[in-house]
């Protein structure tokens, strides 16, 4: 009877690991135990911190760098968790994340998440400025020097035809957890249009990259702070104005995006337990020129977020000494 | 030769005029359908509507279930002790896996390859975990062990019981068999939502929704494996006076033991296809690389936790196959074997360092990516070519058909498609299945991956069987394409669609070929060995008397293995079905997308469930049409299988 006794073994193993692994489970984070994971150091670290990675790459320059500051100046160990933006906040109810470092807006998430359930709470600028938008190659703009403004968007129509796109013009969208208004913007604003989404940012920017190399039409939702503007100029198309409150209702938006002051949402209990580390967050500050700089050494340059980071810390000693608790 | 089926055969004797009659109806009816589709076009379609009420309902239905979480006593008592149990369950694996350090654990899997197999099973666990550690992936890899761990446990001890019972009583299998048949069917996109509502994102969701798709073969091939028990066995036990539990005990479940085994390696293989699913609901491990590479179009940053999860189904695989082989050997050399291998791998625990020496890894993402810059630079025409010609000569015309026609229309139109290929039955289910799609308000987004899925389908098959019939005439062709099948098969489906993005960029061709990529070899080999199946005495007959290779291949070969095309085509269009739905994360759109907004768009929540259940109805509506061979010819095998 082999399998008999290979079922015993298991048994056998399971219970033995079971036996040794028992006693390492009181901390409350009831994940990723691996308290002895900072070998070298010796030292057991300071706690853990669940960052949510979101999926645009200026994101994960910022993690990255606080990353970085948390476990070799503060001594935590940083445990990423790759999500959407929207199942991030989720997280931050069900104890798998403990911070948002780079949140747009979502007011409709602070106040289900930070009023009503009382889950999570601010913590604060990034510094980060945001615009989001729709974009042309530069090239466009000097062959159509009207189609700058969304009045005439519907002229140029067939020249964003695709294959995905029905028939009418293609705008590009990125991931569909993104935040957007686009499909309720084509709407209203009553655009020949179809929202077909690229799945992601790196679609995004290869698009962008082959209509600029390639002289192809494109038109496409974008966003800063992002490194490719400054490797090619795509130009913002000038939907109508924002006004405070313009899109309060997600489905008759018909105005342009507002500006965004980008800021950190963590949990309530990091807030109330994260000591140091949640300090650090809390004061996290950069421009977006250093978000970009970071970001470009990751995508374009071949680093790992881990190297792009140190060398960017090792460069800017002063900005994020000034992060640190004291 | 067209065989009628038997429900339209009359069973009075058949004259010339109705055999004649019987010959020209599909046709009949296919100008019938064409008339209509002209005449009634662009009447009763059911355009998209984002603001159907159903989806609203169920956006309240969720709000409330949120505000209610902490205080309704159904989550108090039942669905959060669930949740909690689950995520200890995971932590006590992760920890006891970590705990163990990466020797131990080599050293524990090559001592279970020497319990179940003997040193060779042993030598290709140490070889493939440290293959693992060389690649870099060491701790995700370790996070989806603890978690398929988890799962399988789970799933046995649900399953095995469950399984028993269907085997022992016909009219528990009544019930339990048409629910796994749905559970296998479904695309696994389609239940992360309602996975998630209950339980959040986490460990515990990614669990429950891995042990969903695992459980079907644990109960499946236990229930196969009780029945299967010699009965004259059972009755000399019970003649001995033995009672129903030791019967049970003593005499069952031991005999069965060795299917229940290979049971439990089917429930492994399942619950390792969803690893990268389940990233998405914030679970740890090699899924997290695969679906972070493909955010950012990264081929050789997918391909490696790709092999990685080949590499962990390798060792779980080979382990529990050669258990369920018996095999004779002393008890003793077996267990002090297996007692120095673990003992010497957690020995070294302390000595190597638990986590995997970083020195020892090595780096294969930038040569694959040069591979892939290279091919994307010279090969632009060529793709894009490709891309546009599928698009605008097969996708953009038949989903104007399909999305003009009225829904009645083509109701009727699959009815009788259904009945002509499957019976009145199984088309009446399909039917069923769109008039239910029509009442969930999305009609047309079903109809735009109907259409995807129909052309990726149809070059699919077309392709297996081509490749099928070659490995079915050519040894030589066979001994190639075998190995090349088998890896494309053990590859996680998510990593197909990769190297599809970057070849043809973001869109439905890109799904079209990443489930062309998934379902080829299980289609090729289906018809290879339906055609192989072909007794050699007949094809002999037919020789002598004068066939040529062609019409052997047409006239004999084909015909007789009418069941495996049909069963090669049924698998071909679920296993496209799954990858087109998966396909929205790279821009394919329709009910993929819908899913996937959903659980990233909380305003989207209701049109992402409401898009799950339709596509478990265009699944169903899907294996129907095609079941012709398994249902009807053979009503034995989709229970079994």
């Amino acid at each position: 009877m082999n399998k008999l006794r290979l079922v015993a073994g298991v048994l056998v193993l399971g219970l033995a690991a079971a036996g040794c692994g028992g006693a390492k489970v009181d901390d409350t984070s009831g994940a990723a135990p691996s308290s002895n994971a900072s070998a070298g150091a010796g030292t057991a670290p300071a706690g853990t911190v669940k960052m949510a990675i979101n999926g645009w790459v200026g994101y994960e320059a910022s993690a990255a760098v606080v990353d970085y500051l948390l476990e070799n100046k503060l001594n935590y160990k940083v445990e990423k968790v790759n999500l959407a933006e929207e199942p991030s906040w989720q997280g931050m109810e069900s104890g798998s994340v403990d911070v948002v470092l780079e949140n747009w807006g979502h007011d409709d998430l602070k106040k289900k998440y930070i009023e009503e359930k009382g889950v999570a709470v601010e913590a604060g600028s990034t510094g980060n400025k945001g615009v989001i938008g729709w974009y042309v190659p530069e090239w466009m703009v000097q062959k159509y020097p009207d189609i700058t403004d969304y009045k005439n968007l519907n002229k140029y129509a067939d020249l964003f035809k695709t294959s995905e796109s029905d028939g009418k013009g293609q705008l590009l969208d990125g991931d569909p957890s993104f935040v957007t208004n686009d499909e309720a913007l084509v709407k209203n604003l009553k655009l020949d249009y179809k929202v077909v989404y690229a799945g992601s940012e790196a679609a995004l920017i290869k698009a962008a990259q082959q209509a600029t190399q390639q002289q192809k039409p494109l038109l496409m939702y974008f966003y800063e702070p992002q490194w490719l503007f400054n490797q090619l100029k795509l130009v913002k198309i000038n939907l109508p104005p924002y006004t405070d409150g313009c899109d309060a209702d997600p489905k008759k938006v018909a105005c342009d995006y507002p500006p965004y002051d980008l800021d950190k949402i963590v949990s309530k209990k990091f807030s109330e337990t994260g000591g140091p580390a949640y300090e650090l967050v809390k004061n996290f500050n950069w421009t977006n020129d250093a978000q970009n700089q970071v970001a470009d050494d990751i995508t374009n340059n071949g680093m790992t977020p881990e190297d792009a980071a140190k060398k960017w810390v090792e460069a800017n000693p002063t900005v994020w000494q000034a992060w640190i608790p004291q | 030769m067209v065989a009628a089926p038997a429900d339209m055969a009359s069973p009075v004797p058949v004259t010339a005029r109705a055999q004649r009659f019987v010959r020209w109806l599909p046709a009949a009816v296919a100008v019938l359908v064409v008339a209509l589709y002209v005449v009634f076009k662009n009447t009763a379609v059911l355009p998209h509507d984002d603001d159907a009420s159903l989806f609203h309902w169920v956006n309240d239905a969720r709000d409330w279930v949120d505000e209610n979480r902490n205080t309704s006593p159904f989550f108090l008592f039942f669905v959060n002790y669930v949740r909690l149990g689950v995520a200890e369950l995971f932590t006590l694996f992760q920890t006891a896996l970590t705990a163990l350090g990466w020797p131990g654990l080599v050293g524990v899997a090559a001592g279970l390859g020497w319990l179940a197999g003997g040193w060779r099973i042993a030598a290709v666990s140490v070889a493939a975990f440290a293959g693992i550690g060389v690649l870099g992936l060491w701790d995700a890899s370790v996070d989806t062990l603890a978690l398929t761990l988890s799962a399988v446990l789970l799933s046995l001890v649900i399953g095995i019981p469950i399984g028993v019972l269907a085997g022992r009583s016909p009219s528990v299998r009544r019930i339990v068999s048409p629910v796994l048949d749905v559970m296998q069917i479904m695309p696994t996109f389609s239940y992360l939502s309602p996975v998630v509502l209950l339980f959040l994102i986490g460990p515990a969701s990614a669990t429950i929704a891995t042990m969903i798709y695992a459980i079907p073969p644990a109960i499946r091939i236990t229930a196969l494996a009780i029945e299967r028990v010699s009965p004259t066995v059972v009755e000399a036990s019970e003649s001995l006076g033995a009672t129903r539990w030791q019967t049970m005990r003593k005499v069952r479940l031991p005999m069965a033991l060795n299917t229940i085994t290979l049971g439990v390696n089917q429930t492994i293989a399942a619950a390792l296809s969803m690893v990268p699913l389940v990233a998405l609901i914030a679970a740890p491990g090699l899924g997290v690389d695969l679906i972070r590479a493909l955010a950012r179009v990264n081929v050789g940053a997918a391909l490696v936790p790709g092999i990685g999860i080949v590499l962990i189904a390798i060792v779980l695989d080979r382990i529990t196959r050669s258990a369920a082989v018996s095999r004779v050997r002393s008890r003793i050399v077996s267990w002090s074997g297996f007692a120095v291998l673990v003992v010497a791998g957690v020995a070294l625990t302390p000595v190597l360092a638990p986590e995997f020496p970083e020195q020892w890894e090595i780096q294969i993402v930038r040569p694959i990516n040069d591979v892939v810059n290279w091919i994307e630079g010279n090969w632009y025409g060529f793709t894009g070519f490709l891309n546009d010609t599928v698009a605008y000569g097969l996708l953009n015309p038949l989903q104007d058909v399909l999305t003009t026609a009225p829904w009645w229309l083509i109701t009727l139109a699959v009815l009788a498609f259904a009945w002509r290929i499957s019976g009145l039955r199984a088309g009446l289910i399909a039917a069923g299945c769109l008039v239910a799609i029509a009442a969930l308000s999305l009609w047309e987004h079903s109809m735009e991956t109907l259409t995807i899925v129909v052309v990726a389908a149809v070059i699919t098959i077309l392709a297996g069987a081509l490749l099928g019939i070659g490995a079915a005439r050519s040894r030589w062709f066979a001994a190639v394409l075998r190995p090349v099948l088998d890896a494309a098969q053990t590859m996680p489906s998510f990593s197909y669609l990769l190297p599809a993005v970057a070849l043809f960029g973001n869109g439905r061709f890109t799904a079209i070929i990443a489930s062309f990529i998934y379902a080829v070899p299980v289609v090729a080999r289906l018809v290879e060995d339906g055609l192989r199946a072909v007794p050699g005495t007949v094809l002999e007959a037919a020789r002598s008397a004068g066939s040529t290779d062609r019409q052997l291949l047409w006239k004999v070969q084909l015909p007789m293995a009418r069941s495996s095309l049909l069963l090669a085509a049924n698998q071909g269009i679920v296993m496209t079905l799954a990858m087109v739905v998966i396909g929205a994360l790279v821009g394919a759109g329709a009910l993929g997308y819908d899913v996937v907004a959903g659980i990233s768009q909380q305003e989207d929540y209701g049109k992402g469930l409401v898009a799950g259940v339709a596509l478990v109805l265009l699944g169903i509506m899907l294996d129907r049409i095609t079941q012709g061979a398994s249902g009807r010819l053979n009503p034995e095998k989709k229970r079994i299988a």
